[in-house]
């Protein structure tokens, strides 16, 4: 396609231009992901004073342990819950706010607030309004009858959790929806209109298919956004209870590494978690994309 | 350019050198006090600086005890571990297996000439922290044992005496019905640390084994056998009472909602560290607090045994300057004073770590002005520690209290029962004991 090629003479200038980048990427992302590796296969003690190689031990005790097991579960039902709530909820308030013409701005400048508090503050937020002695939310449905405790109950803390972190992330989702939305042409849906077509059957055979783009980036954000980035939250609400209702494998690496000193077991599930990261994206490319419209 | 760095250098050098602080050498103490106890901490230390001029302590708040132990960890292994870290009492196993970071304090002393006399010390003090030889490997700072807290109003207005805790469990029951019946306060009680307080302190005070060899005092290769009669029959009676809305749960570790439902009236009695009566103190404006001995089974025993010990000791770390150390010794002296020691017992409500400290509080008649104040440590002192009321010391323990919260709360929420829950703690349990003993061995 391209008839013209700029072509620089010397061989080493590319190499030198990508340098900087490249050395930061081997520093901060190569490296301890080597080292995670490698830790993965030893025993140790806190302070490092004595590393045994074990070869798979570690990935061994790891799959026979039933706390992993649940971890991965509960991991599961987090992500997908939150990936489908803050998307859903996202698009139907893009939707919504497509429709106003005069004041959209304010509406979408208010709903974009949430996604500048920081994951720590939103846990916090959300722990202190269904905190169960002295949070509003538990006094509001007690009076519905609903005894609100998620120390205990871990079905109340995963609710807890899915709520706080759909919140936060809807705020992203809906300005890549609302700029979707935008670009979709309106002569489509005028002509639609005309043909007859009713503003659900509209939504779902134009502007949805079109929108697919969109929507296929921000699942991607979103399932890696549930796994891996929704650290603080789960740390300021539920610290993974109870009884590790809640306890996300990215929340159980840091537990089992930094609370419990147990290294070479934090970095065989970092090494899973890094292997879970790939394989999802392989196949998000692979097979999801292509039944995506550009 | 490269010689204008040097020459700026030189003079940036030569300026700090002229100036009298660079002089002091700085010692950095790690610690997890946060609010009244933080605090007063600090005076501490600026007490000490104030006091010479060739050192200066500079401490710095690393967040809860675990925190404050795993930075200290990475830290370490990374050489920037600061001399002086505090650890709670539940890493002291962790602690003493890593013999190649510590530097232990009867040496540091020793070595550095100062006066140390291990027998000045509390004796529950000196039996939890010294290695099978005798030796104190860190220096006791802040030690503290579970009491009993009550709001006398709402005894009163349940009809009870407001001067008159309730010594067992079955009064524990008796007047928390009385208290929600009568409308006085919607829970009973609540308590804080449920692995220190109901499980541990439990079974020493029952005079029931934790684990074997001595509740690990004995070696690596110890087992829990925590999952006993009294140990189960006493969640089956936390579940109870929960489900009867007598005992409210404060949640995991040091159970963070435990404090606000006993200052706000919610729960009439709370048990929680000694250590908590600055806070009580301090947010108790509209009731009075009356202060007892945690509660036991008089079925079980009719002579309840010393309750053990928890808190934290000041561990200097190796890799530092001999300089370093000798400021660190002089402040481990200023601190075991009796002044300072007294002065922070009094106002935290730890225990007088010595009885030098012990007896000024006597002398200067500070148990007769305060009620109550010295029930934590007649509760520790009393009668002869068994092998099971002397404490408990196992590596990973920090790991074995979170395994032994969960299952607590598996047991509140109806999954398991009480024998279940706790069989479950024991297996688990001894899984990270092994890990450790694998490591460590």
């Amino acid at each position: 396609m391209q008839t013209k090629r700029t072509i620089f003479p010397n061989k080493l200038l590319p190499y030198l231009l990508l340098a900087p980048q490249l050395a930061v990427t081997l520093i901060f992302f190569i490296w301890p992901a080597v080292q995670a590796v490698k830790s993965s296969f030893e025993r140790e003690d806190p302070f490092g004073f004595k590393t045994t190689f074990i070869w798979f031990d570690n990935y061994k005790r790891l799959f026979a342990d039933p706390t992993y097991l649940n971890s991965v579960g509960k991991t599961a039902v987090f992500a997908v819950s939150v990936t489908l709530l803050a998307m859903s909820v996202s698009l139907l308030l893009a939707v919504s706010v497509n429709r106003v013409l005069r004041t959209n701005r304010v509406y979408t400048t208010l709903l974009v607030w949430p996604y500048a508090v920081a994951p720590v503050v939103v846990g916090i937020l959300w722990w202190f309004m269904f905190n169960p002695s002295i949070g509003i939310a538990p006094y509001l449905l007690r009076g519905l009858g609903i005894n609100w405790n998620h120390r205990i109950d871990g079905s109340h803390a995963m609710l807890l959790v899915i709520i706080a972190a759909s919140w936060k992330q809807i705020s992203y989702n809906f300005l890549f929806f609302v700029a979707g939305l935008q670009s979709v042409p309106q002569s489509l849906t005028e002509a639609a209109a005309i043909d007859g077509a009713g503003p659900f059957k509209r939504f779902w055979t134009i502007v949805f298919p079109l929108l697919s783009p969109t929507t296929f980036f921000l699942l991607i954000v979103n399932i890696n956004y549930a796994m891996f980035d929704t650290f603080g939250i789960i740390d300021a609400t539920t610290s993974g209870g109870p009884a590790q209702a809640t306890n996300i494998l990215v929340y159980k690496v840091y537990a089992d590494g930094f609370l419990g000193l147990n290294i070479g077991s934090s970095a065989a599930q970092s090494v899973v978690l890094m292997l879970i990261v790939i394989a999802l994206t392989a196949i998000q490319f692979r097979y999801i994309e292509r039944r995506v419209q550009y | 350019m490269f010689k204008n760095v040097l020459f700026l250098s030189a003079g940036l050098a030569a300026v700090l050198s002229a100036a009298p602080v660079a002089a002091q050498t700085e010692i950095a103490w790690w610690h997890a006090m946060d609010a009244e106890l933080g605090k007063k901490l600090e005076e501490i230390a600026n007490g000490f600086n104030a006091s010479q001029t060739e050192f200066k302590v500079i401490p710095t708040y690393k967040g809860s005890y675990p925190e404050t132990l795993t930075a200290a960890i990475a830290a370490f292994r990374a050489n920037e571990q600061p001399a002086i870290v505090q650890v709670f009492e539940v890493g002291t196993g962790t602690m003493m297996a890593a013999k190649g970071a510590v530097y232990p304090v009867y040496q540091l002393m020793a070595d550095n000439g100062e006066p140390w006399d291990p027998s000045g010390f509390l004796a529950p003090v000196t039996g939890y922290y010294s290695d099978t030889d005798g030796n104190i490997l860190s220096m006791p700072f802040n030690s503290s044992t579970p009491i009993m807290y009550y709001n006398k109003d709402v005894f009163e207005k349940a009809g009870l005496d407001r001067e008159t805790a309730p010594k067992t469990w079955a009064e524990v029951e008796e007047f928390s019905k009385k208290i929600v019946e009568s409308g006085a306060a919607p829970c009973g009680f609540t308590t804080g640390w449920v692995s220190w307080i109901q499980l541990e302190n439990l079974s020493a005070i029952h005079d029931q084994p934790y684990g074997t060899l001595e509740n690990g005092f004995g070696g690596l290769g110890t087992e829990f056998t925590f999952n006993g009669e009294v140990q189960t029959k006493h969640w089956e009676n936390l579940k109870k009472w929960a489900d009867e809305g007598l005992f409210e749960y404060g949640g995991p570790v040091g159970g963070a909602d435990a404090p606000p439902k006993f200052y706000s009236q919610e729960c009439a009695i709370y048990m929680n560290s000694s250590a908590s009566r600055a806070g009580v103190i301090n947010n108790a404006k509209d009731f009075e607090v009356g202060f007892a001995p945690l509660p036991y089974y008089d079925d079980v025993t009719t002579d309840p045994k010393n309750s053990i010990i928890g808190g934290a000791t000041l561990w200097a770390l190796n890799g530092k300057d001999p300089e370093v150390y000798k400021g660190v010794a002089q402040f481990f002296t200023y601190l075991s004073s009796p002044e300072i020691q007294a002065g922070w017992h009094q106002f935290t409500g730890y225990l007088p770590v010595t009885n030098a400290a012990y007896e000024l509080g006597k002398e200067q008649g500070y148990y007769d002005a305060n009620p109550g104040s010295d029930v934590a440590i007649n509760q520790i002192t009393r009668g002869t520690p068994t092998a099971n009321s002397k404490g408990v010391r196992f590596g990973n323990l920090t790991q074995i209290r979170t395994v032994v919260d969960e299952e607590f709360e598996a047991l509140l929420a109806g999954s398991k029962s009480a024998k279940e829950a706790l069989d479950a703690a024991v297996e688990r349990g001894n899984q990270i004991l092994r890990d450790f003993e694998a490591a460590n061995s």
